[in-house]
């Protein structure tokens, strides 16, 4: 049987016709799998014989049907390796499966692989991972995009039906999107659990799905969303089929265009955006002027929030109980400083140094404090933006996806400015879609739709009809 | 000339390299440098947003619920004692 170009709504039917032998389709899968990873490395691990055991009982009743599903490496999977991307989790087996799997797993999905991530969602191309740099699969001098890379890379190079699971603390699903030419779609803030995500930045991490098609996305965002007693921030709202809202026009639908996001991007990005929304408008979407004058501040805010949630966030890897253990010697601080200096790379200590700082005594109210603040006038701007449009339409990234001879001749400060498109609506929780709306230089260029909290719908419906032009 | 950092790594429990506080210092100088710009926003009416969607205190029942097992839970671990985790001397 033929599985290349199968998408996936075909498995699904093929699935639940009994006319697809899953033995057969495994063995290509991963055949087709192990290629993709010798080329371009989208994987930390692949699962392939915890795999093989689960395709043996598979629930045709289920939603997925015995669907392949790469999880970012920093989502616990129970009996998986999960590793974040992180020298400090080396050899990590989580005994359980974080909610979201364990929803994709109810529903007949097969977790396939755990892929290459910037370590703990800390970058902005998945170069600071301690497990191999991804490649983009269009050409593989370029990144795929962070901190999600190995799922963006992975979603575009597999020729058979697949969806990832991703996750964004400040772009990271929109980006490795983007780049990579997929959709990548993230939740409001809280819409799906965070219980046993490896977290980056508690108020700020978002689990969501990257696919093919949006309707795939769609497919992934009804399964895995829902309220978890297991996550206190967890949004008490039941789930919801989100595929209703493809298929449908977009006829005087709102579009906001905020200027802001226009300054200082790639010219040849800048016009196939523009040309995107003027399809849209000619679907009979109105398009409206928007200005949300808070965006330039949205990068220092984010990385001010989100080192110092990070900094106390990975004060649990001390060299005891899991992951990274070495022989146990001295006073327990000496200890615990010496296997956090020898583990953790070189982005992360940076982000450690930063966020401890920006709490620190004496700093905490001009750095931390001060960031909250800022985020609070920044989610009052989307706030009156929505009051006027549906939804809001920009580039994702201000750039196609930089070569890695490029990305190395950048200083810190330059590679957080590349963030300055994402960290906005990902401070402010809100939902965001991006879309592959044409090339630059033969590499994809995405279109960023972002909705007000909860309104995935909304983000949907206009990516897909879109996507259907 | 890295006190600063010095200090700093101690709080975060951070061992550092004499190389690596040097670019760290270098590092932090620049990125707080160019964080300065939030000044210009005034928050002086503002509350700071700790979550972005609000969330209300959820309690359970004061009920005994299945967690992991002893055993799952010491798994991952090298050094154990009698059931219980083992690390480096506190006091």
């Amino acid at each position: 049987m033929q599985y290349s170009k199968m998408s996936v709504s075909d498995f699904i039917d093929a699935s639940k016709n009994k006319n697809i032998d899953m033995v057969d389709f495994y063995s290509k899968f991963f055949e087709e799998t192990e290629k993709i990873q010798k080329k371009y490395n989208h994987f930390v691990t692949i699962s392939k014989n915890d795999a093989e055991k689960n395709i043996k009982k598979i629930n045709k009743k289920t939603k997925l049907k015995g669907l392949p599903l790469s999880v970012k490496d920093n989502i616990c999977t129970k009996g998986i390796q999960s590793t974040a991307g992180s020298k400090i989790l080396e050899n990590y087996i989580p005994p359980f499966d974080a909610t979201p799997i364990a929803h994709g797993k109810k529903e007949g999905g097969i977790i396939i692989g755990k892929t290459v991530q910037d370590e703990f969602g800390f970058g902005t191309f998945s170069t600071y991972s301690a497990y191999g740099i991804p490649k983009n699969p269009i050409d593989p001098k370029r990144s795929c995009g962070g901190s999600s890379g190995g799922a963006g890379g992975f979603t575009k190079a597999i020729d058979m039906p697949h969806i990832a699971i991703g996750e964004s603390t400040g772009g990271s699903i929109s980006c490795p999107a983007a780049f990579c030419g997929i959709v990548g779609l993230t939740p409001t803030y809280g819409r799906v659990s965070r219980y046993g995500l490896i977290d980056y930045a508690n108020s700020l991490d978002k689990i969501g799905p990257m696919a093919k098609t949006v309707k795939d996305t769609a497919l992934m965002l009804s399964i895995i969303s829902g309220n978890d007693p297991l996550d206190q921030t967890s949004i008490q709202k039941n789930t919801e089929d989100f595929t209703k809202y493809t298929d449908k026009d977009i006829k005087g639908m709102r579009i906001g265009i905020p200027k802001e996001y226009f300054n200082n991007i790639d010219r040849d990005v800048e016009k196939k955006v523009r040309s995107a929304i003027e399809k849209l408008e000619e679907l009979g979407a109105k398009t409206v002027d928007i200005t949300l004058s808070t965006t330039e501040y949205a990068l220092p805010a984010y990385y001010i929030i989100a080192t110092v949630e990070a900094s106390t966030n990975l004060a649990k890897y001390s060299g005891m109980r899991y992951g990274a253990q070495d022989e146990i010697k001295g006073h327990y601080n000496e200890y615990f400083s010496a296997v956090r200096g020898k583990y953790l790379g070189d982005e992360a200590k940076r982000r450690v140094i930063l966020g401890t700082y920006a709490r620190m005594a004496g700093y905490r109210d001009q750095y931390y404090l001060k960031a909250l603040k800022v985020r609070t006038k920044i989610i009052e701007d989307f706030k009156k933006a929505f009051n006027k449009v549906d939804v809001l339409a920009a580039p994702t990234m201000p750039i196609i996806a930089p070569q890695f001879k490029d990305i190395e001749k950048l200083t810190p400060v330059e590679t957080y400015a590349m963030d300055t498109l994402t960290v906005g609506p990902n401070l402010a929780g809100i939902p965001m879609i991006s879309i592959p709306c044409g090339t630059s230089k033969d590499m994809p260029v995405g279109l960023h739709l972002l909705g007000d909290h909860l309104e995935e719908g909304k983000i949907i419906q206009v990516a897909d009809a879109f996507e259907k032009i | 000339m890295t006190e600063r950092i010095d200090k700093v790594a101690n709080i975060a429990r951070l061992e550092l390299t004499a190389e690596e506080k040097t670019y760290l210092e270098k590092d932090l100088n620049n990125i707080l440098d160019s964080f300065k710009k939030l000044e210009k926003v005034n928050t002086d009416k503002t509350e700071p947003t700790f979550q972005p969607v609000e969330v209300k205190n959820i309690t359970r029942d004061d009920k005994i619920e299945k967690g992991l097992k002893q055993k799952e839970s010491l798994k991952n671990a090298k050094e154990t004692e009698d059931g219980y985790f083992k690390g480096p001397k506190a006091i």
